[in-house]
């Protein structure tokens, strides 16, 4: 299976052509071939990881393929694919949430205008993602990594006929850009000092002492910018809450379970060269802290239901990078496993409401549990996952990365032998205990509000239909029992997800520290309770977290961050840099264009001329001329039988005279 | 024998033919001048034969073949004949001029009604 890794993003590229040619005229308008593409590279996803897990041996499991493409001089590319553990889960992750949000979409877009492109991009995006999973070198990980951004561009301003839509998607796309051109600089310095694209390759001349240490600094700051950007941290989180203009199950797809994990996985990826850049990994660190309290802190005072979901994502998808700044490699895309499975859920739970309800307002939702049971259960599901409610998911997954960052705190070493400053460690360790509460604080007030107390709004809720609800009751599986896959009853060598996703050395066993546990359980039931108390029986008269004075207010703006790129970025480039280079362009760009459009004024005047009386003139002369022959030579067809043979005698008396004379 | 005999009769004989040919008026008596014409040829095939002493009688075999397909085009050319005679009453060949370009001179169709009965024109 791993060896045939390549069908897995063949079929949806596949399926994203015959959608955009033929969907239209298709059964489904072509959102079944799409469902069936996927699936398919669902069951190849499965079968790797059948095979990852069953794989048993002290040498971690790995595939690698590649094929020539550029093969002269001092450049030897390859093209291919490395399929690991870690690349194995992904696959997993990426099928799953894809597959059943483009059945969810069925039912979710159905008589959308657009349904037909919609999943076409919906199969391009998927393919995108399969290749940054799949890839085995930089290049190939950039190709993918840029189709999902212009895919997201796509998604994000689906609706492009409202003006806030499109300008996020361009937010989007312009703030994702300026990560991306650090990744581009990454990419390219990391290949000057090792001299390939290739993973492997690159780890290996890493740990070997090939590159110079300044290299890799550079290199793994510059390729953490890209994660910056599509992993939406800090500084450049500010695209994530806009992007929720798009559809909702692209939310769930894009941003939520998948594309914005694509960061987190691209550190993974690098993560051995990652260790031996101590810089890159405390700037990690101290931006992982900043987003994920920052985020928190957004998202206590949404009232819209999606922007508290995109606002908890920046802040989980900080936990993932705050866990591999601090060495927590396993804890780290563990919970990038679990986040997928409950924050897609949540995604998909609150597209239900908004679909049955209208509004994404909260303040007009509370009350729907009696009119959604299937959506009320599963969404509950999906909010002790996100809440870190025991045995839930994001339990074993938070209290891991909890585990690691105090190891780093305390010993400046985590679990892999990671120097992290062990400064950085505690700000880290501080920062993810305060946004633990904070989560499961904001995480039970949406639900309380959505779901708790009377109903609100104008509209008539109801149950959403099985396509909507199918897909949340089969992701409500993962989101309740994934964290087990790592818990500490599956320490076994070779039976628990450390061991699976491992890139080398021994595998890594979950802990189960007991003083971590209970202070972990704490803060996520302190959490719950206090939100519980505050908002269970609905909308209080004055909600607290909209009455905190100065911190409202500054939560509500988002810190000025916005507002403060909207000044010295947006305006003095719109204002300035745009009207320089439209004098530039008017004058002087557009001056030998304007020199040769006037030339060719004069060259067709007088061509024009030209054709008119010297060229016309022979055209209609020959034509005169003929007209003229053919008057002549219709008075010889007479009708008169005998007086064509007396031609042709005298014809052939003509020629016999002829022949004779010779 | 001298050649010229034949070759004289033979002459003479396609002379006629060809007169026949281009001054007749009737269509059968065209036909018949295409058939005298043809058949001096064929004195000339058999002329030539004795002449030339052929034993292979390519001359005489010619000849043949010649009688036989003025024989078929005889029956071509009188079941012709008489389909125009049932239509047009008349077999008379300049009045055949239906192909020709109409405002050429010397002989314009005067009336031609797309719904009208085929003109008639009998002449002596």
């Amino acid at each position: 299976m791993a060896d045939n890794a390549w069908i897995i993003p063949a079929l949806p590229l596949a399926s994203f052509f015959v959608i955009l040619f033929l969907g239209k005229r298709m059964p489904g308008k072509g959102a079944y071939v799409g469902i069936a593409a996927i699936a398919a590279s669902l069951v190849v996803a499965i079968g790797i990881v059948i095979q990852v897990v069953s794989h048993s041996g002290d040498t971690p499991f790995v595939r690698e393929r590649a094929y020539d493409l550029v093969n002269f001089g001092a450049g030897h590319w390859t093209l291919g694919m490395k399929i690991d553990g870690l690349a194995a889960f992904m696959l997993l992750v990426v099928c799953t949430v894809s597959l059943l949000v483009q059945i969810y979409s069925t039912g979710y877009m159905h008589g959308d205008k657009r349904y037909t492109f919609f999943f076409a991009i919906l199969s391009l995006f998927t393919t995108g993602m399969l290749i940054v999973t799949v890839a085995d070198n930089l290049l190939l990980m950039l190709v993918g990594w840029e189709i999902m951004g212009v895919c997201s561009y796509f998604l994000i301003g689906h609706y492009w006929e409202e003006e806030p839509n499109s300008n996020a998607a361009i937010k989007a796309f312009l703030t994702t850009r300026v990560g991306d051109v650090g990744f581009m600089l990454g990419v390219i310095t990391l290949y000057w000092g090792a001299g390939s694209f290739k993973f492997t390759d690159i780890i290996e001349k890493a740990e070997a002492h090939q590159i110079t240490s300044g290299m890799i600094v550079a290199g793994t700051l510059l390729i953490f910018c890209g994660a910056i950007g599509k992993s939406a941290q800090f500084p450049l989180h500010t695209w994530l809450p806009d992007a929720m203009a798009g559809p909702t199950p692209v939310s769930a797809l894009i941003h939520a379970a998948t594309m914005v994990a694509s960061g987190i996985y691209l550190v993974a990826r690098l993560y051995p060269v990652f260790e031996l850049s101590s810089a890159a990994l405390n700037l990690m660190g101290v931006l992982a802290a900043i987003t994920m309290v920052g985020a928190a802190c957004m998202a206590l005072v949404q009232d819209d239901i999606k922007k508290v979901l995109a606002y908890s994502t920046v802040s989980q998808l900080a936990y993932m990078t705050g866990a591999l700044s601090v060495g927590g490699y396993t804890a780290g895309f563990f919970h990038l496993f679990t986040h997928a499975a409950f924050k897609g859920l949540l995604f998909l739970g609150a597209g239900s409401v908004i679909h049955a309800v209208g509004t994404n307002n909260m303040s007009e939702m509370g009350g729907l549990r009696k009119y959604m049971p299937r959506t009320h259960l599963t969404y509950l599901i999906g909010c002790l996952a996100l809440a870190g409610f025991p045995l839930f998911a994001a339990f074993w997954s938070k209290d891991e990365i909890l585990f690691d960052a105090w190891n780093a705190a305390h010993w400046g070493t985590a679990e892999e032998g990671v120097l992290t400053n062990p400064g950085v460690g505690k700000l880290v360790f501080v920062a993810a205990v305060v946004t633990a509460l904070m989560t499961a604080f904001y995480t039970t007030r949406m639900y309380c509000l959505t779901f708790r107390g009377k109903y609100r709004g104008t509209a008539h809720p109801h149950e959403s239909p099985l396509s909507i609800t199918g897909p949340l009751m089969v992701l409500a599986v993962p989101a309740a029992l994934a964290g087990f896959l790592n818990s500490p009853w599956t320490t076994t060598a070779h039976s628990n997800f450390g061991s699976w996703i491992r890139f080398g050395g021994a595998p890594h066993a979950a802990h189960l520290d007991p003083t971590m546990v209970v202070f972990s359980v704490v803060t996520g039931l302190t959490g719950i309770a206090v939100g519980y108390l505050v908002y269970g029986a609905g909308m209080p008269s004055r909600d607290p977290t909209l009455n905190m004075g100065f911190a409202t207010t500054l939560f509500e703006n988002r810190f000025y961050v916005d507002a403060f790129y909207l000044r010295a970025i947006v305006r003095p480039v719109r204002v300035q840099v745009a009207a320089a280079s439209y004098w530039i362009n008017q004058n002087i760009l557009d001056a030998p264009p304007n020199l040769a459009a006037k030339g060719g004024v004069v060259a067709g005047e007088l061509a024009y001329s030209f054709d008119q009386n010297a060229i016309d003139g022979v055209v209609n002369g020959s034509g005169r001329v003929a007209s003229i022959f053919g008057r002549g030579l219709r008075l010889l067809q007479n009708g008169n039988v005998q007086a064509y043979a007396t031609g042709m005698f005298a014809g052939v008396v003509a020629l016999a005279v002829i022949f004779a004379a010779r | 024998m001298h050649l010229v005999y034949p070759l004289a009769l033979a002459s003479l004989l396609f002379s006629i033919g060809m007169y026949g040919v281009l001054a007749r008026r009737n269509a059968v008596l065209v036909l018949m001048s295409i058939e005298i014409m043809l058949n001096a040829v064929n004195i000339n095939f058999v002329a030539f034969n004795a002449y030339w002493q052929d034993n292979l009688l390519q001359g005489q075999i010619f000849a043949l073949f010649v009688i036989t397909v003025a024989a078929a085009e005889v029956g071509v050319g009188l079941a012709i004949v008489l389909l125009i005679f049932r239509n047009r009453e008349s077999i008379d060949i300049d009045a055949l001029h239906e192909l020709g370009d109409s405002a050429a001179p010397p002989r314009a169709l005067t009336t031609t009604r797309p719904d009208a009965e085929p003109q008639l024109e009998h002449r002596g």
